[in-house]
């Protein structure tokens, strides 16, 4: 629907009642980002903890959602369980054009239910059921059940949480649609916390369709842009693990806790690989053609007499690294079989491979031994790494309650901190040097795609200062605008400015069309304001000492270089928000 | 006379487009529902998806149990539509053995009109058009 204003719901599970909201900003806030983080200086408690059964759950969409191809994703803000701030973490499935045809620009979740519930929303629905009867369920098995008890096959979007997000990991996610996720910094805990096990949203509504003849001309112009060109061949032919092969070309793949950057056994975990050995079928988000969802099958034999079961895993470079290299796992079965266990628990794939990753090489070191582990862990050992992942989601003793809070968390306990490979939050997989390492410690929701960090390290060798931090600010600027879209990120090299001003403008949106110079920037200054608010200071991330002895295609990490990177873009984030 | 036929939708992904182009180009519309195709997991994403259209029945039962008009019969299979003669009485969804016209709140109802507008949208080429001369041969010669 388009609509010069934001309709949001806002549903209290205490109450179990809920309101529909109409607010202003559709020119300066846009949606997505900007959305989310006007919806939490309305509904949000930046001084009260995350926990507070009235912190707000904040899933928004974009202007765009549903009338263009790869407008597809949806931003999940909350109040992070990892660090007790702000954030944002995005997925797709069906999820976005699920709130456009529940005639939703945002759904809200405050208040904590008594009892598990499932929470139903659609354009002409709202209904809380008690579900009791899944506490402690695994996300496979909550998503069946949630199906059978809901109609609307195929145009619904069905999100839930796991036993991890039910325990308060504070790297435990909220699964979409079964093969996407908000995983990163907590969402399935914020969930969790609030007694929500899972949200079915129906896409029920009819809009007509924009009331002139350059919209459907102008959308099936982008449509040949993306399936006709090559310009997202990369992301549907072996998808994101063809990096996987690249980085550890040029020494920026982290293996085995980040204790070296290549290896020649990258060969059998690399994007061909797992294409040749896995690769089952691809899947898409509901509005992309691109279809980058990669589902991998395991067949496994479990009785001797040839019975067989199988499972379907999607896998992208990020859980490979995170589950293959960072473990030293080197089987394309086992990186397969630890993901669809960390499925099962509701936890984030990268959060929770890269904390075993640490609990490993503190075992070798000797700072913790098999009474804390439960299980014997060494890098390689995928079935010791599966026990352990069913360990970490159910919270089953102190040691796994800590490293479920991070890597950090835990050695602040027993030591290591020195070799955690945590950048604001467990890292991402790029070992490429001094810029991405200050990028994703200080990026607003500690991704790989706050800012082309990666992508910078990737073809600079030189040390610029000055131009590293005016690139990651203005960068970081356009991506905000695209997250308000809510575009996904891999398109956009299609959405240059001018075809975004041509798209809002077809639908209607001038006002919008004319304000994205301006807009990236406000909302990335709105956003960093309410981080700021909720407690963040660029002092308080150190980046741990494992970083600064990595070799990259550089050579090796320059620590003066990247001590000031970090101050000169922690101070830039300051002034950019006003908040000196 | 053509129809449409998902002969490959075991390669579908699920991406909605063709649907959402059946509601953008024939019934100038944004949404999943109004559309002649509908996309849906055959029980769950594990399991691949299922495309909901009209098959082209020949005598169309959704026709026959028209009251108005608004449904006749097709030369070669499926129906001819003509919304100004309907009255949303719901009558051919229910007449329907595969569930394949949708009606929506407002009572008025979407079926394919087997145009094929929404087969250049399809990424993965699940979806043709046949003749239906062509499947009648091959029917014979069987």
């Amino acid at each position: 629907m388009i609509r010069d204003h934001f309709k949001v719901l806002v549903v209290n599970l205490s109450s179990g009642k809920g309101q529909v909201v109409r607010l202003g900003g559709r020119s300066t806030e846009i949606g997505g980002s900007g959305l989310a983080a006007l919806l939490f200086s309305k509904y949000g408690l930046a001084d009260r903890p995350w926990d507070d059964p009235q912190q707000p759950v904040i899933f928004a969409i974009g202007p765009l959602t549903g009338y263009f191809p790869l407008m597809s994703k949806t931003v999940c803000s909350f109040k992070s369980p990892y660090h007790d701030q702000y954030t944002e973490s995005h997925a797709g499935g069906r999820s976005a054009l699920a709130l456009r045809f529940a005639d939703l620009d945002a759904l809200v979740i405050v208040g904590r239910s008594e009892e598990l519930c499932c929470v139903t929303v659609g354009s002409r629905a709202l209904d809380i059921k008690n579900v009791s009867f899944m506490r402690g369920m695994e996300m496979d098995e909550s998503g069946k059940l949630l199906r059978g008890m809901s109609t609307g096959s195929g145009h619904r979007s069905i999100l839930r949480i796991g036993p991890a997000g039910e325990n308060g990991a504070a790297m435990s996610c909220i699964n979409v649609d079964t093969y996407r996720h908000f995983g990163r910094l907590g969402g399935g805990a914020a969930l969790g916390v609030k007694n929500c096990k899972g949200i079915i949203i129906h896409g029920d509504a009819v809009f007509s369709q924009p009331d002139n003849t350059e919209y459907p001309k102008l959308f099936t112009r982008v449509y040949q842009q993306v399936t006709a060109t090559d310009m997202m061949k990369k992301y549907h032919n072996l998808g994101t693990p063809a990096n996987l092969q690249t980085l550890n070309d040029i020494d920026s793949l982290p293996w085995r806790n980040l204790q070296a950057t290549s290896d020649p056994a990258i060969s059998r975990i690399n994007g061909e690989r797992f294409a040749v050995d896995t690769l089952l079928r691809n899947s898409a988000c509901s509005g992309c053609p691109v279809g980058c969802i990669h589902v991998g099958c395991v067949r496994e034999m479990f009785n001797a007499n040839h019975r067989y079961t199988f499972k379907q895993v999607s896998y992208d470079y990020e859980m490979i690294f995170s589950l293959g290299t960072m473990l030293g796992v080197t089987d394309t079965r086992g990186v397969l079989n630890i993901l669809d266990e960390m499925e099962k628990a509701g936890l984030d794939a990268m959060s929770g491979g890269v904390a075993l990753a640490w609990a490993t090489e503190a075992v070798e070191k000797g700072i913790l031994s098999e009474k804390e582990t439960s299980v014997p862990l060494s890098f390689g050992d995928d079935k010791a790494y599966q026990q352990a992942t069913r360990l970490l989601g159910s919270g089953s003793s102190v040691f796994y309650r800590l490293l479920g809070q991070g890597s950090l968390k835990a050695a602040a306990v027993y030591g290591g901190e020195d070799f955690a490979c945590v950048l604001g939050q467990e890292m991402a997989g790029y070992a490429t040097g001094e810029v991405f390492f200050t990028a994703q410690s200080l990026g607003f929701r500690h991704s790989h795609l706050d800012s082309g960090g990666y992508s910078y390290d990737q073809k600079h060798s030189d040390q610029d200062l000055q131009g590293v931090i005016d690139f990651l600010i203005e960068d970081e600027a356009g991506r905000a605008f695209m997250t308000s879209m809510v575009s996904c990120l891999f398109a956009r090299g299609v959405y240059k400015d001018e075809l975004l001003a041509d798209c809002l403008s077809a639908v209607g949106y001038n006002s919008i069309a004319a304000n994205i110079d301006k807009a990236g920037a406000h909302i990335q200054k709105l956003r960093w304001q309410t981080r700021i608010a909720t407690g963040f200071t660029p002092e308080a991330i150190t980046i741990p000492k494992r970083f600064f002895k990595v070799k990259t295609w550089k050579g090796a990490i320059d620590p003066a270089y990247l001590n000031t990177l970090k101050d000169g873009y922690g101070k830039a984030i300051i002034t950019l928000a006003g908040a000196e | 006379m053509k129809k449409l036929t998902a002969p490959k939708i075991d390669r579908c992904i699920g991406c909605h487009s063709c649907s959402l182009a059946c509601a953008r180009l024939v019934h100038k519309q944004l949404s999943w529902d109004t559309a002649g195709i509908r996309i849906k997991s055959s029980g769950g994403l594990t399991t691949g998806f299922t495309a909901n259209h009209c098959l082209a029945c020949d005598p169309a039962p959704c026709a026959d149990a028209c009251p108005t008009g608004a449904f006749s019969r097709r030369k070669g299979g499926g129906v001819v539509v003509k919304k100004k003669l309907c009255i949303h009485c719901g009558d051919c969804v229910a007449a329907c053995p595969i569930d394949a016209i949708f009606q929506e709140s407002s009572g008025a109802v979407y079926v394919c009109i087997h145009c094929g507008r929404c087969v250049d949208f399809c990424p993965h080429n699940c979806l043709e058009m046949e003749t239906v001369k062509s499947i009648e041969k091959m029917e014979e010669s069987a």
